[in-house]
């Protein structure tokens, strides 16, 4: 197994405050925005840009949600193992709110279809939106892109896009992991 | 773990402790689930379940049919009073008959004791018992300990009393297995006539004095008088069993501590418990009820999702 640093903590700090100040271009006060981090790993990207949001730009009343798209897969019965749950934590109505989804890795794109369903459950939403931090090209099986991209890859099908975030695993990168 | 060690849910004694933490843990998610605003999620839509109940039951069918639906899976039901039952047929060929036409899944309640086990041997379904005569009711259980959990942080190290009828009770044995795999220290209290002899060997205390026994517990889970189970007169009367171990406002506020007070229900009030009791802060048995759904939500999912494509 070798493994490739795609991006190290300096490039994934500025990247982070590109996509702070591309969200608050489109959004102003975030007044009827609402960010979704998705779970498992999603989360880690969102509790970051919420904090750059709010101690850098100085932008108030960021409401955030997780949301956990487990009951909403498409895989249901079709892998080896027991689809396991995670937290969703949305204390709001998203109805006519601007919705921006932000996971990791954007790959197949059927996480992001499973999320799409997943939040109808909380309210019909004004539009909705995607933010990921690394967008592995030409790997999609949905027809989704995302609106705000960190970075753009190419990963052939045996490797894996690996993100790191210092308050889990010790450092801020992306590497890219043969398998 | 992030599986069931089994392909079906027969009894509490069939599983281990890593189990009911897997199907608590699930249910912490469905929880949050049935309290969104839109309260279904489409996991299960291509499962479909049979609810066999040949015995009669509200709470449990209607829960485990909510239950089903939540998790949008296609649901039949069948009732032995309006079927073929009444013409002769066995229980293998109902179940197989209904099995023939792709049905994943059986929850079946049944007056015979092992009723679910003799079945799973002979039926190519996940089964669910709902209950099979005095013997087990696993989600009746798995929701009590649920509920305790939520109400007390955790179910390890609670003293627990199950007041009533133990003899012709299916939620008592259960109840004695979950809660001792989970650490807690279980006893009973009733009539004489209504504890089973040997029942001190599954290592639980019996103490036939009520306020001794609430005195002692965290929690007593009161269970309703089986009439329709009893052959014979196990007390002389209604009163005189109220009078003994009945659970009321006074016994309760001259006790030295609050007890959390349970019920599966259906409960007959001034009977087992007086209604000022039943509806008071003490009482969880709501909230036994709405655990139920979730608790049942997460035994579905999980035993869906061994069932093989």
């Amino acid at each position: 197994m070798s493994q490739k640093v795609l991006l190290n903590a300096k490039e994934v700090n500025i990247i982070l405050h590109r996509l702070a100040c591309q969200l608050i271009e489109k959004h102003n006060d975030f007044s009827n925005t609402v960010l979704i981090g998705l779970q498992p790993r999603g989360i880690f990207l969102a509790d970051r840009l919420t904090k750059i949001l709010k101690e850098d730009y100085k932008i108030k009343n960021i409401q955030l949600g997780y949301l956990d798209i487990t009951f909403y897969r498409d895989d249901f019965r079709r892998g080896q193992k027991t689809l396991e749950a995670n937290k969703t934590k949305i204390n709001f109505l998203v109805e006519d709110k601007n919705i921006v989804f932000i996971d990791d890795v954007l790959y197949t794109g059927r996480s992001i279809r499973a999320a799409l369903t997943a939040i109808q459950s909380f309210g019909r939403p004004n539009e909705i939106e995607l933010l990921t931090l690394i967008d592995r090209r030409f790997s999609r099986h949905l027809p989704i892109q995302p609106d705000y991209r960190g970075r753009q890859v190419d990963v052939i099908n045996n490797e894996k896009v690996k993100v790191n975030w210092i308050e889990h695993d010790k450092e801020d990168s992306v590497y890219l992991i043969e398998k | 773990m992030s599986e069931l060690s089994v392909n079906h849910l027969l009894g509490i004694k069939y599983l281990n402790k890593q189990d009911i933490q897997l199907i608590f843990e699930t249910a912490d998610h469905f929880k949050e689930v049935i309290n969104r605003p839109i309260k279904k999620v489409p996991s299960l839509r291509d499962i479909t379940i049979a609810n066999l109940f040949f015995e009669n039951s509200t709470r449990t069918k209607l829960s485990f049919e909510l239950a089903e639906k939540r998790l949008s899976a296609d649901v039949l039901n069948f009732s032995s009073s309006q079927s073929s039952v009444k013409k002769g047929e066995t229980l293998i060929d109902t179940v197989n008959n209904i099995l023939s036409m792709k049905v994943d899944m059986v929850v079946m309640r049944h007056p015979n004791p092992g009723a679910g086990v003799f079945l799973s041997k002979h039926v190519k379904a996940s089964i669910i018992n709902a209950g099979d005569g005095a013997h087990e009711h696993p989600t009746q259980a798995l929701l009590d300990s649920y509920s305790i959990r939520e109400k007390l942080g955790d179910v390890k190290g609670k003293k627990v009393v199950i007041v009533g009828d133990i003899l012709h009770s299916r939620v008592a044995l259960s109840n004695i297995f979950a809660l001792q795999l989970q650490g807690a220290q279980v006893m009973v209290c009733g009539p004489k006539t209504l504890i089973p002899k040997y029942i001190d060997k599954l290592g639980v205390k019996v103490e036939t004095n009520l306020r001794t026994a609430l005195n002692w517990c965290d929690v007593a889970n009161m269970l309703r008088v089986q009439n329709e189970r009893m052959d014979i007169s196990y007390f002389p009367s209604t009163r005189e069993y109220t009078q003994q171990f009945g659970v009321n406002k006074e016994l309760l506020n001259s006790l030295n501590k609050e007890i959390t007070i349970m019920h599966p229900g259906p409960i007959n009030r001034g009977v087992e418990i007086t209604s000022d009791v039943a509806d008071s802060k003490q009482s969880i048995i709501l909230d036994q009820v709405q655990n139920g759904v979730a608790i049942r939500m997460a035994v579905i999912y999980l035993l869906a999702s061994k069932i093989k494509q």
